[in-house]
C-alpha cells in the first residue's frame, strides 16, 4: 500500500485547471496584459540595457545573497529566541522578548542606519579594531546590511517561533519523554519539526517580506538591484523602464519563494495532518 | 539493552523477580495532595489493574512511576534499580531516569503518536534514535510489530488518517518496539468510540497472555477482572482495597468500592 499523501485540503491552486484558464473574462485579462507588455516593449526605451547589464547582474546577485544569508542566519537566531520566550527561565525570556519587541517596534531603515552610521563610525575610533583582520570588511557597507537584515528577520521570526514552540501539543513531547528520549534528541526529532510545520505558511509570507526589505540596503551604499535601477535613472533620466524591470524582478523572486513554500507545505503538511490541526487540542 | 531480537519474545514468567516496586508514594499539586502514600509491587509477568473514580489519583500514580510527574515523596525501583531522587522528589540523575524510561513503555489515553511521522517511523523512532538499534533491523522489527497489532498494511500511513483504535494499536506497537520490562497503560481505551474499544483490548489481552508485565489504569472493569492478576482500587489518593480480581470484584469488602462498582456497572 502506498503512502497516504493527499494534497493539501485547503490552499487551492494545486494544479492549474486549463478549462478555467479559457473562460472569457480570463482571456480578456490575458489579452489586456499582453497588450500592455507589447506596448512597453515597443514604445519604451530599452537601449540602455546592454550597458547596465553587468551591473544589474551584480545587483541581482547582491540582493539574492543578502536575502538568503539573512534568512538563514536570522532563522538560526530565531529558534533560540523563540525557545527562550516559550519555555526559557525569566533571565533568558526577558531579554529575548525585549529584543523582539525593539526590533519589531522600530523601522528597519532606522536599525540599518543606526548600525551603519553608529557602529560604523564608532569602530574606527578603536585602534585594535582598525588593525584587526576584520577591518577590511568592517570598512565596507555590506556587513552592516547583512547584520541589520539578519537581526530584523530574527526579531520577527523569534516571535513566530515562540508561538510555534508553544503550539506543539503537550502529548507529543510527553510521549518522547516517556520513552527516555534525551532532551536534545527530543528537540531535534519532535519539537522543532512540529513547531516549524505549524508556522510554515507564516514563514513563507515573512520570507517574501524579507525580500522586499532588501532595497533599504541601497541607502547605505550597498549596490543591490534597486540601487542599480536608481543609478540608471540618475545617469540617463530614464525613469519608468528600470522601475518596471525592477518590479518584474521582485515579482519573479517572490513567486519563486511562494512556489517553494507551497511545495514544502504540500510535502510536509499534506502528509501528517489532513487539515491544519490547531494545537493545544490535547 | 537486549533489543537486538527482531521481535521481542515474551518474557518467561519468573515469579519472585520484582519488576516495579513503589513504596509510600506521595504526590501533591500545590496544596492538593493527590497521592497520600501508595505502595505497589509488580512481579515479572504480573498484570496489575488500577481502578478508581476520576480524581482518585490512578493516572497520577502511573505517571509518577516513569517520572512524567515528579513524586513529592516515596521510593520507586524498576527492575530492582532504585531511582535516585532529591529530597523534593525530583530525579537526581537525568541519565538514570532516561535509561529507566526506555525500559518502561507507556501507552497514553490520547495515543500521542508523533503526528509528523508515519506509523513505521513512529515505531522505529525510539529504537533508532534512543536505543541506537541499526535502522534496517529496527524497520524489520517495526513491520513485524505492526503486523502483529493488525496494521501491517498501514506502515506508511500518517496517524491522522487512522481511527482511534488503529492509532492506539500503533501506539502499542511503538511500546513493544523498545522491548519494555514493563508496560504502563494509562486508560488506553477511554478516548475511543465504544465500537473501537474491543480491538484495542484484544491486543492488550494477548500481551497479558504472553506474560508481559503491565500496569493498567482502566475504566473497563470486566476487562480488569479478566486479565489482571492483581487489582488495586484507589480512592482519594489511598489504596482502599486490593487483591486478586476474584476477591476484589467477587467479594468486595470496602463499601466505597461496592458503591464505585455499582456506579460503573
Amino acid at each position: 500500500m502506498g503512502p497516504a499523501r493527499p494534497t493539501l485540503a485547503q490552499g487551492g491552486a494545486d494544479v492549474i485547471d486549463l478549462k478555467a484558464l479559457f473562460q472569457p473574462h480570463r482571456i480578456v485579462m490575458m489579452l489586456v496584459f499582453a497588450g500592455v507588455a507589447l506596448w512597453c516593449a515597443l514604445s519604451l526605451r530599452w537601449d540602455w540595457i546592454p550597458e547596465y547589464l553587468p551591473l544589474a547582474l551584480q545587483g541581482i546577485w547582491t540582493t539574492l545573497w543578502l536575502m538568503v544569508a539573512s534568512l538563514v542566519l536570522g532563522f538560526l537566531l530565531a529558534v533560540p529566541l523563540g525557545l527562550a520566550q516559550a519555555v526559557g527561565p525569566w533571565y533568558l525570556a526577558a531579554p529575548a522578548r525585549a529584543f523582539c519587541t525593539v526590533i519589531r517596534g522600530t523601522p528597519l531603515l532606522l536599525q540599518l542606519w543606526l548600525l551603519y552610521y553608529g557602529l560604523g563610525s564608532l569602530f574606527p575610533q578603536f585602534p585594535w579594531i582598525r588593525s584587526s583582520e576584520l577591518w577590511p570588511y568592517l570598512r565596507q557597507a555590506w556587513p552592516y546590511a547583512l547584520l541589520a537584515l539578519t537581526l530584523s528577520y530574527a526579531g520577527y521570526e523569534g516571535e513566530v517561533m515562540r508561538g510555534a514552540f508553544k503550539g506543539v501539543a503537550k502529548g507529543q513531547l510527553e510521549a518522547a519523554k516517556a520513552y527516555g528520549m534525551p532532551r536534545l534528541t527530543l528537540f531535534r526529532r519532535i519539537w522543532l519539526p512540529q513547531a516549524i510545520r505549524n508556522v510554515l505558511p507564516t514563514l513563507g509570507g515573512e520570507t517574501v517580506l524579507q525580500l522586499k526589505a532588501t532595497p533599504l540596503v541601497a541607502t547605505i551604499t550597498v549596490v543591490d538591484i534597486y540601487a542599480v535601477s536608481s543609478r540608471v535613472r540618475s545617469d540617463t533620466f530614464i525613469v519608468y523602464e528600470p522601475l518596471i524591470l525592477l518590479a518584474v524582478f521582485y515579482i519573479l523572486v517572490a513567486g519563486i519563494i511562494a512556489l517553494a513554500f507551497h511545495w514544502l507545505e504540500v510535502r510536509v503538511l499534506g502528509s501528517g495532518q489532513p487539515v491544519r490541526i490547531t494545537a493545544n487540542t490535547r | 539493552m537486549e533489543t537486538a531480537q527482531a521481535v521481542p519474545p515474551a518474557q518467561p514468567p519468573a515469579p519472585g523477580e520484582v519488576a516495579i516496586e513503589v513504596e509510600d508514594l506521595h504526590k501533591s499539586f500545590g496544596p492538593l495532595e493527590v497521592l497520600k502514600g501508595v505502595s505497589l509491587t509488580a512481579r515479572k509477568g504480573d498484570v496489575v489493574a488500577i481502578i478508581g473514580g476520576s480524581g482518585s489519583g490512578k493516572s497520577t500514580m502511573l505517571r509518577c512511576i516513569n517520572f512524567l510527574e515528579t513524586p513529592s515523596a516515596g521510593k520507586i525501583a524498576i527492575g530492582g534499580e532504585q531511582v535516585r531522587m532529591r529530597p523534593d522528589g525530583s530525579p537526581a540523575d537525568r541519565r538514570q531516569i532516561e535509561r529507566i524510561r526506555t525500559r518502561l513503555a507507556m501507552v497514553f489515553q490520547q495515543f500521542n503518536l508523533w503526528t509528523h511521522r508515519t506509523l513505521l517511523d513512529n515505531v522505529t523512532e525510539v529504537p533508532v534514535h534512543v536505543l541506537k538499534v541499526p535502522r534496517a533491523q529496527a524497520r524489520e522489527q517495526a513491520h513485524e510489530l505492526l503486523k502483529r497489532v493488525g496494521l501491517g498494511d498501514r506502515a506508511d500511513t500518517y496517524p491522522a488518517y487512522l481511527s482511534g483504535g488503529q492509532q492506539q494499536r500503533a501506539a502499542i506497537a511503538r511500546a513493544l518496539a523498545v522491548d519494555p520490562a514493563a508496560m504502563l497503560f494509562d486508560e488506553p481505551t477511554s478516548a475511543l468510540d465504544p465500537e473501537l474499544v474491543g480491538e484495542v483490548l484484544t491486543v492488550i489481552r494477548d500481551l497479558a497472555a504472553e506474560g508481559r508485565t503491565m500496569l493498567l489504569v482502566t475504566h473497563e472493569m470486566k476487562f480488569a477482572r479478566e486479565v489482571a492478576d492483581h487489582v488495586i482500587y484507589l480512592h482519594q489518593g489511598r489504596i482502599e482495597e486490593q487483591g486478586p480480581p476474584s476477591e476484589v470484584f467477587g467479594n468486595t469488602q470496602s463499601p466505597r468500592l461496592q458503591q464505585f462498582l455499582k456506579s460503573v456497572a
